[in-house]
């Protein structure tokens, strides 16, 4: 299917093909007027909860993928309800998981293993990704009516009326969360107003501190990295001394600024002053900051107030930065905003942390 | 705990009541509850609480919404500031 907006089709787009059964969740085959396509079934695996498990802490979570095509959940019939989901495996596999005791069709569109509304918003989970995996499915002969019921974050990716035209299925925009579908499909495809908001409660914000830390780390360590090595180098005494000894402080502001900006501003964010990422960041790490270095006793130590100011600018700046990284996982912030605070914030936080590189140099040089 | 909110008078979301027939499908796409079907007509009556996602432009079937929606990611952002067509989140 070829559309104005189209870019390129990809070879084979829209020719009739299933998905493979030998798949490890696939627990078999249902018939249907088009052949044998893949069963699968509510209860996840210990490899599937693993698997789960990994890409939490963002391990393998580029190739967390199922096979794209249609599915059957139980045993459907040529009457039975079509749910549209991403080929991300995590998606995936809730939502069979959501949907235990009931028999519908699952049509899996090519998201290049990125979840629905990520993905709606790059356009893979697309109007025209859409209308190739229904007619590559053969849709119109698998089931007799023409209804498709579509997560509600699908739409920004995807022209409802566009579909209707091209492929004659009507789009359902189902309930923003998943938990809701059963509801949903027992009221008659009817979402109440609460099930059409997107809310960004304390707990859809925990699971995402893992991978805000794994990441957090993936920038940081290289940072400490460079502390530890130019204490070594500079700082007093023998390498592996001076380096524990003075590349301590700025190591610990460091990780300081990547459990304000990672941990604690997404789980306290709606409670942290400020509407500004940056600006929430930057104030935990004002908090975490004090509590770290008093902790640690390093604050009571015969350090220079140089010193201790270039370890402050140093968190004050991560803490920022991740801070207003979290942007990209929340659900509420706009392009715009976004644009409008980063160019705000940068210059404050490149800033702040080549002041605070520089300070602490200074300091070890003439400690 | 209210519905969070980001900056005020920044986004770039308009509607052209004159184009809109009153469907009401950007009310439905909307996670924000930003549109509400009055007198036959779409009307804003959260605007500041909208996201830029561009469900309800996606899904308007006679193109009387704009916005210029997008990933408002971190690295997104700086691809566009430095003009690279790089990797995103």
């Amino acid at each position: 299917m070829i559309l104005p907006m189209a870019k390129e089709v990809p070879a084979g787009a829209g020719s009739f093909r299933l998905p493979s059964a030998d798949q490890c969740f696939v627990l078999g085959t249902v018939r249907s007027k088009v052949g044998q396509v893949p069963r699968v079934g509510s209860t996840l695996s210990r490899k599937d909860l693993r698997g789960h498990f990994l890409v939490r802490w963002n391990i393998g979570r580029d190739c967390f993928t199922v096979e794209p095509g249609l599915y059957a959940l139980g045993d459907p019939t040529v009457d039975s309800p079509v749910l549209v989901t991403a080929n991300y495996k995590l998606t995936f596999d809730l939502l069979r998981r959501t949907l235990l005791g009931r028999n519908v069709w699952i049509l899996v569109l090519d998201t290049k293993g990125i979840n629905v509304w990520c993905a709606a918003g790059k356009g893979t989970f697309g109007t025209e990704e859409m209308l190739d995996r229904i007619q590559a499915s053969r849709l119109d002969e698998v089931v007799s009516h023409r209804q498709l019921i579509v997560p509600q974050l699908g739409a920004p990716g995807l022209a409802a009326f566009e579909i209707k035209k091209h492929a004659g299925f009507s789009v359902i925009y189902g309930p923003v969360m998943m938990e809701d579908l059963p509801e949903f499909l027992d009221n008659g495809y009817q979402a109440s107003a609460k099930m059409r908001i997107k809310n960004f409660p304390f707990k859809e914000r925990l699971v995402l501190i893992p991978v805000e830390l794994m990441q957090g780390l993936q920038q940081g360590l290289p940072l400490i990295a460079f502390f530890m090595l130019l204490a070594g180098i500079v700082g007093d005494g023998p390498f592996v001394q001076a380096a524990l000894t003075q590349g301590r402080p700025p190591s610990l502001a460091v990780v300081a600024g990547i459990a304000a900006g990672n941990v604690i501003t997404p789980l306290l964010l709606p409670w942290i002053p400020g509407r500004a990422f940056s600006i929430k960041g930057a104030i935990s790490g004002l908090v975490i900051f004090f509590i770290v270095f008093a902790a640690s006793g390093i604050w009571a130590m015969d350090f220079s107030w140089p010193a201790r100011l270039s370890w402050l600018l140093i968190t004050l700046s991560i803490a920022s930065w991740f801070g207003m990284a979290f942007t990209g996982a929340s659900t509420f912030t706009s392009l715009n905003g976004v644009r409008k605070e980063m160019l705000r914030a940068m210059p404050a936080q490149f800033t702040g942390i080549v002041a605070g590189i520089i300070l602490w140099i200074v300091s070890v040089w003439s400690g | 705990m209210s519905e969070l909110c980001y900056f005020e008078d920044v986004v770039s979301l308009e509607c052209d009541r004159d184009k809109c027939i009153g469907c009401g499908m950007c009310a439905v796409v909307c996670p924000h509850g930003v549109f509400t079907v009055e007198d036959k007509k779409a009307l804003m009556i959260a605007r500041n609480l909208c996201m830029e996602c561009g469900a309800c432009m996606q899904n308007c079937p006679v193109g009387a919404i704009t916005v210029e929606a997008g990933e408002g990611c971190v690295r997104a952002i700086i691809n566009e500031l430095l003009g690279i067509d790089g990797p995103c989140c």
